[in-house]
Parts: C-alpha cells; structure tokens; sequence
C-alpha cells in the first residue's frame, strides 16, 4: 500500500480551509494518497456556494480582514479554492462528510457538493482512513 | 518517447507542484516533461517529488538571470 496523508478539517475558516486543500494537494503531488474528513465547521464549506465563503481565523474584522487577505491573495496569484478542490479529484484526493455534522446542523445531502464527496461517515470511518496513514492533521 | 511542456510562470504553491503531477500521470514511462516556472520553493520541490516517485530528474536550470527556472525530468 501506498503512503498517506489523511486530514481532519473542522474549521470553515478561509485560511484554514487553504491549509487543509494545500496541504491535501501537496500530498497527492508528492506521490501519496490523500484524504479530507469535513467535519463541523469545515462541513460548512460543502454547502453549495460556500467553499470560498469562510471568514478569516483571525484579524476577519467583521470582513475587512478577509477582504484584504483576498485582495493580496489575488496579487500573489493563489489559485481559488475552488480550483484547489477540482485539482485536489482530479489527482485522484478523496473527500469524506461526516454524517453527524449533518444531523446536529440540519443538513441534508441535497445541499453539499455531493459531486466531490466520495464517501459519508463518521469517526470509525476517519480512523479507518487513518490507521494506515503515514501523516494525519487536524485543521 | 514524447515530450510534454507546461509553463507555470507566474504560478504560486502548490499549482506548480500539482500542474506537474497532473503531467506526470498524462505521460508515459519514457517521457520528458519540461517545466518551466518561477516559484522559487518548486524549483527544489519538484525535483523532491521527482525523486519520490522514482522520476529521473534530467535538469535543472535557471534562466531570465535568475527569475526563472526550467526543470526536465524523464518518467
């Protein structure tokens, strides 16, 4: 079996949700397996029309914070993160949803992105992933 | 024995890396890939995961005086 790099994300944060998709696609580059578990606040980013929609984990000043970092962020040419999660399937990433998420906050599958979403669960599930993996992170 | 170009001038972490994964996994064995880029940190990380997958690094060099880089590998 090959090398793995299997991610937590339970934070909606844009910054954050950067992390986890640089991160994901680093892996995958490099030549690993790699997978991301949404959970919580980072499940949130699945929702239709809110992948790019995170505030900014700090300094987010009721907007202005995340609308500066956008901007430097366009200078710098940082791909969208839209773009890293097409790139991220394309190199063959797996996404998980957790299904508890979707219970305490209402959320049906109809809302998510089911398009990018490969498998459903919960922790057994993310252990599972895990177990064999050689690099894990909560973000 | 085909050759495959892609320019990611310009291009900032990790679109270098990736653009060249996705190359790598639309070649063949045998196959040249050529990237040209700016990124400073991919200059040394492609040839990383290069190395890591067990690509032939052929090349690296700088041109433009610096400001860009071109890096051949061979799958």
């Amino acid at each position: 079996m090959g090398e793995k790099t299997v991610i937590v994300l339970h934070s909606g944060d844009m910054d954050k949700v950067y992390s986890a998709l640089i991160i994901g696609n680093g892996a995958l580059a490099m030549g690993m397996e790699a997978s991301i578990y949404f959970t919580f606040w980072g499940l949130m980013r699945l929702k239709k029309g809110e992948l790019e929609n995170g505030p900014l984990s700090k300094m987010n000043m009721l907007g202005l914070g995340r609308l500066m970092i956008k901007q430097r962020m366009n200078k710098a040419n940082v791909a969208s993160l839209e773009r890293l999660m097409s790139d991220f399937k394309e190199l063959g990433g797996k996404i998980i949803a957790c299904e508890m998420t979707m219970e305490i906050m209402g959320i049906k599958k109809e809302e998510l992105r089911t398009e990018w979403i490969d498998e459903w669960g919960a922790v057994g599930t993310y252990i599972q992933e895990a177990r064999d993996a050689n690099i894990t992170l909560f973000i | 024995m085909a050759e495959m170009e892609i320019d990611v001038r310009g291009q900032t972490c990790p679109v270098p890396l990736v653009e060249f994964r996705k190359a790598s996994k639309r070649t063949s064995p045998g196959d040249i890939i050529i990237v040209k880029g700016t990124h400073p940190a991919s200059k040394k990380e492609i040839p990383m995961a290069s190395e890591a997958m067990g690509l032939k690094v052929l090349e690296i060099k700088d041109k433009e005086g610096g400001k860009e880089w071109e890096i051949k590998i061979q799958r």
